[in-house]
């Protein structure tokens, strides 16, 4: 299990706000053969906190969140988990370290039933926890009851909440999402972010990754915005959300009304 | 063609299709968690061949057993089989396909590799063992068990079936209802998404050949219990429950189970019908038939889930 890990001084892990920082990447490099996706991305997450990582198609979003779940190996640059060094351990080990990660398009299990991808959630664990399985059917009460369906057949919004459920019942301290809006009506979009707030008030921290910015910031208490593979700002969801660079680039219908009213 | 004569050839195609369901199960895994052909699985089942000699000449049957000695020494061929098949497995996914996968080589470097394999693998017995055909040692009289309408059932014909079921049913309920066969399964359907629940890949696809390599070697024993062990036993049956797997959908496990039997039945009747010569192009016609209408098989590509 004990894979290389360093341990890290603690005075130069940074702590955001008083809090503790759960995840921090540093610098961190990743190509694609001879693309470089991300060019030195430093970001912080602190504990119980909902930080937003907003940007256009391609910027780096979802490879972020893959370097920082172990699906992608950095080239340079660290990932510190509660202060570990934690780059370069395989994403089915690093799991045990209480990362949880919601990919991009929900990817469920399609041929298995909710309750089957539910255990598949559970894992890394012994076995499922029954609490674990009553929290994610009261969060999301429909599972409950399509516990038995094939995971193929339910709706996009069902299966978003499947994919959560199932990153949940592996009990992780940290919770990656990326996009969870995707493709989903803005009814279901808002019900999904009500329970993600639930699931942050709960204990649960996240990463966001988002499109859909003005919901996501909302959501966040801090917010990164990444333009072509770096950070260009990062500051609090509120400040974020009043900044005309960003409301021009990625809040595009609150510009437009802005206008409007104007 | 008398009723009688019908039980008689369903018979024979029953035992060989079971044999060759349970060959299948080997293909249809192994395709299922890295869509590879394992061509050099039919080596698997001839290694299990030898493992069933080797064990049983190591503890030389007495030449009049009784039944609990013959009992015995079925199981040790089993044994011999099991252990035999499943160490070629995981050794050939060790050894050849591992290698492969580190380096992410395309699906033709992988066939190859089977096929080359699946070569180096039956010339090895041939050296090691010789290549003349050996009788399976003799365990038991091979006597009248039942008559099911006529049909005599003998203690070896029975012997097949019974094994055959319960490794099914074994397997059918590892992959369906065990902690290992939904890493099984997970790692069929989405790689990536399933390292991301914590599973490990390299481990789930070591233990699916192993699973798939012990039946393939039960299976041999068997079937050389039945005829004999030769160092060129593995092609022809090996093909056939290749297609069988493909016959009933490739990566699907009932598919597997269903298309074996078929292609045991079509077999004995073919022959029964056209004589020996047509022995394999009765199967085979019926695996191009089935793909022209169903290009996924009967049970189509449902490789994780088989409800």
């Amino acid at each position: 299990m004990n894979v290389g890990v360093e341990k890290e001084a603690g005075a130069a892990s940074g702590a955001v706000d008083g809090r503790p920082a759960l995840l921090e990447l540093r610098d961190l490099h990743v190509f694609y053969g001879a693309i470089e996706a991300l060019k030195g991305v430093s970001l912080t997450v602190g504990e119980g906190e909902v930080v937003a990582l907003l940007g256009a198609n391609g910027a780096g979003k979802s490879t972020t969140l893959k370097a920082a779940s172990g699906m992608l190996a950095p080239r340079s640059g660290e990932v510190l988990l509660r202060g570990e060094r934690v780059d370069g351990i395989k994403s089915h080990e690093l799991v045990q370290f209480g990362i949880g990660h919601v990919p991009e398009g929900r990817r469920v299990f399609a041929r298995m039933t909710v309750l089957e991808n539910l255990k598949m959630g559970a894992y890394r664990l012994k076995r499922p926890d029954d609490a674990d399985l009553d929290r994610v059917f009261s969060l999301f009460p429909v599972l409950a009851e399509r516990r038995k369906q094939v995971s193929g057949t339910l709706s996009g919004g069902e299966q978003q909440m499947l994919a959560i459920g199932r990153a949940l019942m592996g009990k992780p301290e940290l919770l990656l999402l990326d996009e969870p809006s995707m493709g989903l009506a803005p009814l279901i979009v808002r019900q999904i972010f009500e329970i993600l707030k639930e699931i942050n008030e709960q204990g649960t921290t996240l990463l966001l990754v988002e499109q859909n910015a003005a919901q996501a910031l909302r959501l966040a208490h801090r917010g990164y915005v990444l333009e072509t593979g770096a950070v260009v700002m990062s500051d609090e969801a509120s400040a974020l959300l009043s900044d005309p660079r960003v409301r021009a680039a990625y809040l595009g219908e609150v510009a437009e009304q802005a206008e409007e009213k104007g | 063609m008398s009723l009688s004569d019908i039980w008689d050839v369903l018979v024979l195609g029953v035992v060989l299709g079971s044999l060759y369901a349970v060959i299948a199960i080997g293909y249809t895994l192994v395709y299922g968690v890295l869509q590879l052909l394992n061509f050099a699985h039919s080596e698997v089942f001839m290694a299990g061949g030898f493992g069933g000699v080797i064990a049983l000449t190591i503890f030389e049957p007495a030449t009049d057993p009784s039944g609990l000695q013959s009992a015995l020494y079925v199981l040790l061929g089993i044994l011999g089989g099991a252990l035999l098949g499943g160490l070629v497995a995981f050794g050939l996914e060790k050894g050849a396909y591992r290698p492969l996968r580190r380096r992410h080589a395309s699906r033709l470097i992988f066939l190859i590799t089977a096929i080359g394999a699946s070569f180096f693998l039956y010339n090895l017995a041939g050296k090691m063992f010789g290549r003349y055909p050996m009788p399976m040692p003799t365990m038991y009289e091979n006597k009248q068990v039942f008559e099911v309408f006529g049909t005599s059932v003998n203690v070896t014909q029975l012997l097949i079936v019974v094994a055959a079921v319960l490794m099914l049913l074994t397997v059918d309920f590892v992959v369906n209802r065990t902690k290992m066969g939904s890493g099984i399964r997970a790692v069929a359907q989405d790689p990536e998404v399933a390292s991301l629940m914590g599973v490990d890949i390299d481990k789930v696809v070591s233990r699916t050949f192993v699973l798939g390599g012990v039946m393939g070697g039960v299976a041999g024993f068997l079937f050389g219990t039945n005829l004999q062990v030769e160092y060129t036993m593995g092609f022809l049956p090996g093909i056939t429950a290749f297609a069988a797997a493909v016959l009933g959908g490739i990566g699907n496990v009932r598919g597997a189970m269903l298309g074996g039997l078929t292609l045991g039945v079509v077999e004995a009747f073919t022959v029964e019908w056209f004589g020996d010569a047509w022995r394999y192009a009765g199967a085979f016609a019926v695996l191009v038939l089935v793909l022209m209408f169903r290009p996924t098989g009967i049970l189509g590509e449902r490789v994780g889930r088989t409800a």
